[in-house]
């Protein structure tokens, strides 16, 4: 018995140290110049954004001054000019910008942990519990996401940001649940697994204790790219008119200027800047976001 | 090979159930029925109500719903509440478009997606495998409505190559030069959704040739003599096409998802922009109609991406 306790606790010592997920993301990252790069524009992006928020008043942003309209690049004093009711393109991209990758952020937060809880479960469990998840998973996925979002914006009273964030992350769980349960799958037969259940830890315990922080790498990997695609889903649907609501400032309704005809072309301060911006906030997220999992495939090949 | 279709058959059963059950739910959300749209000021509310009552929409839910569906299974989706014309034939017109910009889509992302993941995966480490690399990463990355955006502002408007709008110009007549106008309309939403399509089927692609290259048939092959054109085109290229017949039903879904956007954008008078007037119109006939269509077209990639791959490696049929 007293043997037994010691094997146990030689054991969890062995397995239950894996590097902490934030250690690996900065050791990884620091290693890669190209990655750093990225990591440095995301920061910088977020700053822009956060840190350039604070200064600004909501209500005074979106105040509407007709005498100010359509002022074209860096006349008085806009350095991006101003739209139809007058309102400075800066400071619309940089709430614009701050609204976009909140929404970004709240619906991978909750899809990560829904689609983690269903994931671990459906892995770890196998068998009928597996595959009445996995059934449902692949519906959700399957089905048409975008016509019924916006379906959804259409119908659902007080329509507001958290509502959006809800909406989004109804589709969203789904793929971070595939994902994480095709790792648990892969953990749940090896030996650390085999001797936690042995010396008697409950499967709640095996699940969250053990299993989960060998799969915190894939965590973050999962929360980078998933901030990535969700800032798309959500200007995506604000460009065709169905994400924030117009008082709300969105990167994708700035972009949406440009299904004007007479925008795109005469006034291209009013789309271009937030175009750009987002076309290098999805471009450097994903690009660490891919510097990441190199990293994690490479050690899990060592292992 | 019949059995394994017959039982995907089985599958779809109770995933049409549940989808004809969530458009139920929709459609009953959205607000107004179908004599909204006769409603003026001299008409009288007991007259509605009689309508109403008449048409069964007092009835319980369920029977509502199952008069629905077996409405449903006569080809009947209602009429439209604003444009006064039956469902069937204003989807008809706009699937029509919608399909072949949809086809020209598929056909540029296969003829551009296959050479590039061959190159990127026959030629991994050199110069050419890393540009496919970056470019794959690229495509990956960016939202698709900020390539047409700039695609259509670059191409359409300053270089003035592609038309901006519509799916034929006026001025074409006779028919060869419709069917130009019809293609060269669908040329540039078609290359651009292509581009940002490839990126599944050349990453499986590359992935498995460097997979199947080491393998031990591979190098059965090449003791044996057989010359190196014939391993790759014969060997390893046939066993990495599989996925790809694996990822046709995803590309499907992505393209009937992405109509909406790209119809927008590029003013294309199919399905999803169809969609999106009945939105703002609050067409709700129309707009239900049109869900139902989405989810069943994408049931049925599905299955036939399932049914190809049963074809095509007979390992995974289901016994």
């Amino acid at each position: 018995m007293a043997k037994d306790k010691k094997m146990k606790k030689d054991n969890s010592q062995q397995v239950s140290t894996p590097p902490l997920g934030i250690r690996i993301v900065l050791r990884e990252i620091v290693k890669d110049k190209a990655a750093l790069t990225a990591f440095c524009i995301v920061i910088a992006i977020l700053l822009f954004c956060f840190v350039g928020s604070l200064f600004l008043n909501k209500s005074q942003v979106t105040e509407i001054n007709i005498a100010e309209s359509y002022y074209a690049w860096g006349e008085n004093g806009h350095i991006f000019g101003t739209d139809e009711g007058g309102r400075d393109i800066l400071k619309l991209l940089i709430m614009g910008g701050r609204n976009s990758i909140m929404i970004g952020i709240s619906v991978t937060l909750i899809s990560m942990v829904v689609g983690l809880i269903v994931g671990i479960f459906a892995g770890y469990y196998g068998g009928i519990i597996d595959s009445i998840i996995m059934r449902i998973v692949d519906f959700i996925q399957i089905m048409p996401n975008f016509p019924i979002l916006i379906v959804l914006a259409t119908v659902i009273p007080n329509y507001n940001a958290y509502t959006l964030v809800g909406m989004i992350s109804i589709f969203g769980w789904t793929s971070s649940a595939r994902y994480y349960r095709s790792f648990v799958l892969a953990q749940r037969g090896r030996e650390y697994v085999m001797a936690s259940k042995t010396s008697g830890s409950s499967d709640l315990q095996i699940m969250f204790r053990e299993v989960l922080p060998n799969i915190s790498s894939m965590i973050i990997i999962d929360l980078v790219l998933g901030i990535a695609g969700n800032i798309g889903v959500e200007t995506g649907l604000s460009f065709i008119g169905y994400g924030l609501p117009i008082t709300t400032p969105s990167l994708g309704t700035l972009i949406g200027y440009a299904n004007d005809p007479v925008n795109v072309t005469t006034r291209p301060w009013l789309w271009m800047p937030a175009a750009i911006l987002l076309l290098i906030i999805s471009l450097s997220i994903n690009y660490v976001g891919r510097a990441l999992q190199k990293a994690a495939d490479a050690r899990q090949r060592e292992n | 090979m019949w059995k394994t279709v017959l039982r995907r058959l089985l599958i779809m059963i109770p995933q049409l159930i549940v989808l004809s059950i969530i458009v139920f739910i929709l459609a009953k959300m959205m607000p107004g029925d179908p004599f909204t749209g006769l409603i003026n000021p001299n008409t009288d509310p007991k007259e509605i109500a009689r309508l109403r009552q008449a048409a069964g929409l007092n009835d319980p839910i369920w029977v509502q719903y199952f008069r629905w569906v077996g409405n449903l299974f006569h080809g009947d989706l209602g009429t439209s509440y604003v444009q006064h014309v039956s469902v069937t034939s204003l989807i008809a017109d706009r699937a029509v478009n919608t399909f072949w910009l949809s086809l020209l889509t598929v056909v540029i992302t296969y003829a551009l997606a296959i050479p590039m993941g061959i190159t990127a995966g026959r030629r991994e480490g050199h110069w050419q495998g890393t540009l496919i690399q970056i470019f794959n990463y690229i495509t990956f990355a960016i939202p698709g409505f900020v390539v047409y955006i700039l695609g259509i502002w670059l191409f359409g408007y300053t270089l003035g190559w592609f038309p901006i709008s519509g799916s034929v110009s006026g001025s074409a007549s006779g028919f060869f030069p419709v069917i130009w106008s019809r293609f060269y309309h669908m040329l540039l939403p078609a290359i651009l959704a292509a581009v940002i399509s490839t990126t599944g089927t050349v990453q499986y692609l590359r992935i498995g040739i460097l997979d199947n290259r080491v393998e031990d048939y591979v190098r059965t092959a090449r003791s044996k003599g057989v010359p190196e054109k014939v391993v790759f085109n014969k060997h390893i290229l046939r066993n990495s096409l599989l996925p790809i017949a694996a990822f046709f039903g995803n590309t499907i879904t992505g393209l009937l998802s992405g109509s909406v956007i790209i119809e927008t954008v590029f003013n294309y008078p199919g399905m999803g922009q169809l969609f999106m007037d009945s939105i703002s119109q609050r067409d709700y006939t129309t707009l239900t109609a049109l869900i139902l269509l989405y989810g069943i077209l994408t049931l049925i990639g599905n299955l036939l991406s399932d049914i190809i791959m049963s074809i095509v490696d007979p390992r995974i049929r289901i016994q």
